[in-house]
């Protein structure tokens, strides 16, 4: 969306003539310097928090580092806090390898369901649906993230997760009884599982991802879906010829600042996902947990030695992949599209 | 040896009269040796009788304690505590209680023992609350010397969802040891149904539920199956792991704090878990009678919890007490625990330190009559005679708060 | 590749525009299915918390607080109601003017590379996971201080502020140039000219974002946990002691075994959904008034 301002800068490079009797008023300039100041101090507060939310995580995790090794993180298997002692430094009982499994699962789980979807519904808002549904209809789909996250998570327990039982119990018994996929659909399936953790997290990034592409298929320019429709193109040719193409980088930025906020997603995750935190569990259907919902389970009562410092190092994780996965995410649609 | 009789003796006789007659001899036995015993609260155990009247049915009398310190002025008005699941229905209702009577209100956040514990070491907390006393290492790392008090004792039940098969599953302590380590999988396995000749079992598949965090509920049952179970300690990998708030599960669902793992029970059919027993009675859920040291099947309830401290005579002056299965009375049910208060013995605030002995002196003398309404037991006599005396050892900068 | 369907010796493939126009309905259809799926789950979210909670909602439910017995029947959030508002007011008194300050800092000060940096980095701030912010509070204000009200202010404040940042920064933008221009003629000062000429231009639109930024805070759990703790029980208006908000206090009872307990979270649900959408909505209908006054 261009704006009539102009991109960058207001107008901070004009200058103005201003009557000399004005000069000599001192007060004002005075009060326009610490108006200035305090302004330039709030924009830079952005900084500051990220700045400092990764020195503080950093601070705190430093300890469990020091004492295990920076990469013992990664390559420990289990996550076992109760079999952690001071004088113990190897093997690190605080192997956080199965929370990023658990976190890009359940992204990855999300991602495959809501990008289709999302694409479908910023198509149908932005080409298909007559003028006056245009409105009415984003707005609905807007409304999904205005659900606050804990209520996704209680109708996930009680409703969807019930609605879903026999589809997977279903799956279970066929898919999960072929050869070599087969391990990754086995059951038994007790409701709390990865997949229903994917399936509650595509309804929370849905909105967001087709927010983002119903900017990006509105700035299709007119003349080419119009010269598409000239030349005898069908609704759905003029998409795919017109609209599309142009999309692509758009829909993947899009998708990415998704997959930014299924990452990060705390409480709805934790409530469905079971939190079985001591190892990498092979089906989909079986329980797991997430970088997110280890720290918001364990957190208050990390007692044992260096459990609080460990959790911060799975805070520092989380926010590193966050932080990357939406400075990649925004560089993409900027370049996409003039957001 | 004890089963092996009763199920030849069970084979001839009606349903009603099964295991009478062992049972009236083992109670003869044993009721000598209980009527020795002080500090009971419960009358059931008195009086040895060929069929022994059922244990778990009517009220027991409120203990009415008086000897409660004297109100401390200056108190706070609000207070702040935060621990234990496992007491957080007794101590909703004492707070609420609490607040109607004296106008302090006072915040408990059931966030689990561990928890409780970590945010008492933190101070960030007025209070802790854990079923699993704070060890010396635990100590160390808090701020000072902390004092624990015992507020009120209570069952940890072996809860299942098996549809058709009703309350009072036998099971003993080498069985559950091997059911929560994933030895036994199966509902209708051999070693269950041994225990149980009269119950069909389906073959459903057992689905443990266990806590997935730092739970004293956890440290209590995980006590019982290391005494009981060589199988569970086996698969835990010897006695210092196989105990403990958080230990290593093989097997099962994790849920969080005793309301966790009560949902997961209740919404798998053939679930099995650990949780206290008024979360049990309130989700309707059907649970087993455990085999005691006595060798007992006792179900438990308010009243065979309070037979679980009958027989230990001398308590530790730190009260740090472990009462998992030490009773050898006929009717006291093993998995029952205590959980400690925990709060810091050099207080710096008056009114805070205030505030915590006044509430804690009313927890121990009227709110003992409150625990009923929630079964949960009373403490015996004895043990909160010295539970009120802990609380003089609380200071405010070196004097005493209540001399 | 494209045929044109005019009267042509290729109009006898006639079978073959049937063929596209047949693909074309087909996709187009999967396509309305996909918003069809979209806006019926959230039928299905809204309607369900409606069933489930409007038994329970009751003006008792607004006014009490939970019962002591927690399998007791009756009582109500309403010290989660109270909580929540004044945590979230807290943290709008904090992050509001932050973010309308950072704003006016990007659109009328800022030049060059170091606004755009911040400008980004504040896109990127409000996709930071929630319990991180938490984590953060409470390293550098809860182990000092305890848990408490204003704890939890302060992590909702870091939320609140990139999205008031941002909507107002594009609010500020659509004054126009000639506006600030003249004030400037006319020998106004910049703090001037913002505060009295650019700010009451685009303050519907910096409502919008403002509410739109109060409706997320309203609904955040996750920082809460590790800030304000909860206080399931007693209503507290010092917001230096631990408070409960509406959002803690449905998850505490959503996760607890006891059947009251979770009717009493439904309705608290309801509850909430309620005040979110109340909030989004009046956002909306401003904000649509905004675009269409100054486009």
């Amino acid at each position: 969306m261009p704006s009539p301002a102009g991109v960058g800068g207001g107008i901070a490079a004009s200058t103005v003539r201003v009557a000399p009797t004005l000069l000599k008023r001192g007060r004002p300039r005075f009060a326009d310097r610490i108006f200035g100041t305090s302004v330039s101090v709030m924009g830079g507060i952005v900084l500051v928090v990220i700045v400092g939310m990764v020195v503080f995580l950093v601070l705190e995790g430093l300890p469990a580092m020091q004492h295990y090794g920076f990469f013992s993180f990664i390559t420990a298997s289990r996550w076992t806090p109760s079999t952690a002692f001071p004088n113990v430094s190897h093997p690190n009982p605080y192997g956080i390898l199965q929370f990023i499994y658990g976190t890009m699962l359940t992204s990855i789980i999300g991602m495959i369901i809501a990008v289709p979807l999302a694409v479908g519904a910023a198509l149908v808002i932005t080409e298909v649906a007559p003028q006056r549904v245009k409105g009415p209809l984003s707005g609905l789909v807007d409304l999904l993230a205005a659900v606050p996250s804990v209520v996704y998570g209680f109708w996930g327990i009680f409703a969807l997760i019930p609605a879903i039982k026999p589809v997977v119990d279903f799956l279970t018994t066929t898919l999960g009884t072929v050869p070599v996929i087969g391990v990754a659909f086995q059951g038994p399936f007790f409701g709390v599982s990865y997949f229903s953790a994917g399936l509650v997290l595509a309804i929370m990034i849905l909105p967001i991802i087709a927010a983002v592409c119903r900017e990006v298929f509105r700035s299709t320019p007119r003349n080419e879906k119009e010269a598409a429709l000239a030349l005898g193109a069908t609704r759905w040719e003029m998409i795919r010829i017109a609209v599309l193409p142009r999309a692509r980088s758009g829909i993947v930025g899009a998708s990415l600042l998704g997959l930014g906020r299924a990452l990060g997603e705390t409480i709805a995750v934790t409530m469905v996902i079971g939190n079985a935190v001591l190892h990498i569990n092979g089906s989909i259907f079986s329980q797991g947990a997430t970088m997110s919902s280890v720290i918001a389970n364990e957190f208050t009562e990390a007692t044992e030695p260096f459990h609080l410092s460990a959790l911060f190092v799975v805070g520092f994780w989380l926010l590193i992949v966050a932080l990357v996965v939406n400075i990649v995410a925004r560089l993409v649609v900027h370049r996409g599209v003039a957001l | 040896m004890i089963v092996k009789i009763e199920a030849r003796l069970n084979r001839d006789r009606p349903v009603w009269r099964r295991a009478a007659g062992v049972r009236a001899v083992l109670t003869l036995m044993i009721g000598g040796t209980v009527l020795a015993a002080c500090g009971s609260t419960s009358p059931a155990t008195s009086a040895p009788s060929a069929t022994p009247t059922p244990v778990c049915t009517g009220t027991t009398a409120n203990p009415g304690y008086s000897n409660g310190l004297a109100t401390v002025s200056g108190q706070a008005t609000t207070l702040s505590g935060a621990g234990s699941t496992f007491v957080a229905p007794m101590m909703s209702v004492w707070t609420k209680a609490y607040a109607t009577a004296n106008s302090v209100q006072v915040a408990y956040q059931s966030v689990g023992s561990g928890a409780g514990i970590a945010q008492l070491q933190a101070n960030t907390v007025d209070f802790g609350d854990s079923d699993a006393f704070m060890k010396d290492s635990d100590i160390a790392k808090a701020k000072g010397p902390v004092v624990q008090i015992p507020l009120v004792q209570a069952p940890v039940v072996v809860a299942y969802n098996l549809p058709g098969v009703a309350s009072g599953l036998k099971l003993d302590g080498d069985t559950i040891g091997k059911i929560f380590s994933g030895g036994i999988t199966v509902w209708n396995d051999p070693a269950i149904k041994a225990l149980n000749p009269a119950i069909t079992l389906p073959s459903t598949p057992i689905a443990v539920a266990h806590r997935s965090d730092g739970s004293g509920t956890t440290a209590i049952f995980t006590d019982f199956m290391t005494q009981t179970s060589p199988a569970w300690v086996t698969a835990l990998g010897g006695s210092t792991t196989s105990v403990g708030k958080t230990v290593a599960w093989p097997v099962g669902i994790g849920g969080k704090g005793n309301e966790g793992v009560s949902a997961v029970i209740s919404q798998t059919p053939g679930g099995i878990g650990y949780i206290e027993l008024d979360y049990a009675i309130a989700q309707h859920q059907t649970y087993a009678d455990v085999k005691n040291k006595a060798g007992n099947f006792v179900e438990p309830c308010e009243q065979t919890a309070a037979n679980a401290t009958v027989g230990i005579t001398s308590y530790p002056s730190d009260l740090r007490v472990d009462i998992v299965n030490q009773s050898s009375n006929a009717q006291a049910y093993p998995i029952t625990g205590l959980t400690w208060a925990l709060v810091y013995q050099n207080q710096t605030k008056a009114a805070t330190a205030a505030a915590l002995v006044n509430f804690f002196s009313w927890v121990l003398t009227k709110g003992q009559d409150l625990t009923g309404s929630v079964n949960y037991t009373p403490l015996g006599p004895t043990l909160q005679a010295l539970c009120i005396a802990q609380l003089k050892k609380i200071t405010v900068n070196g004097t005493p708060v209540s001399p | 590749m494209t045929q044109l369907a005019v009267r042509t010796p290729g109009f006898r493939n006639r079978p073959a525009l049937r063929r596209r126009r047949a693909k074309s309905a087909v996709l187009v259809g999967l396509l309305i299915a996909a918003v069809v799926v979209a806006v019926g789950v959230l039928a299905w979210v809204l309607v369900y918390v409606a069933i489930q909670g409007v038994g329970a909602l009751n003006l008792g439910f607004l006014t009490q607080t939970p019962p002591g017995n927690p399998a007791a029947a009756g009582g109500g959030f309403y010290n989660g109601i109270v909580g929540s508002l004044i945590i979230v007011g807290i943290a709008a008194l904090i992050g509001i003017p932050l973010g309308i300050g950072a704003a006016i800092y990007l659109v009328e000060y800022g030049r060059g590379r170091l606004a755009d940096t911040i400008r980004f980095f504040n896109d990127v701030l409000i996709g930071v996971p929630t319990i991180v912010t938490g984590a953060f509070i409470y390293a550098i204000w809860v182990t000092r201080f305890g848990f408490s009200g204003f704890a939890g202010s302060l992590a909702l404040a870091i939320v609140m502020l990139p999205l008031v940042t941002r909507t107002t920064e594009e609010m500020l933008r659509l004054v126009p140039n000639e506006l600030r221009e003249g004030s400037l003629a006319l020998g106004a000062t910049r703090s001037q000219t913002v505060m009295r000429v650019c700010i009451p231009t685009a303050l519907p639109g910096i409502i919008t974002g403002a509410m739109l930024a109060v409706a997320r805070a309203m609904g955040e759990t996750a920082p809460l946990l590790l800030t304000a703790l909860g206080n399931d029980l007693f209503t507290e208006y010092n917001p230096a002691k631990r408070m409960s908000t509406l959002s803690l206090q449905i998850f505490d009872n959503a996760v607890t075994g006891f059947q009251e307990g979770q009717g009493r979270a439904w309705a608290g649900a309801l509850t909430l959904i309620a005040i979110v959408l109340i909030f989004t909505f009046v956002a909306r209908f401003f904000g649509r008034r905004v675009r269409t006054s100054n486009a």
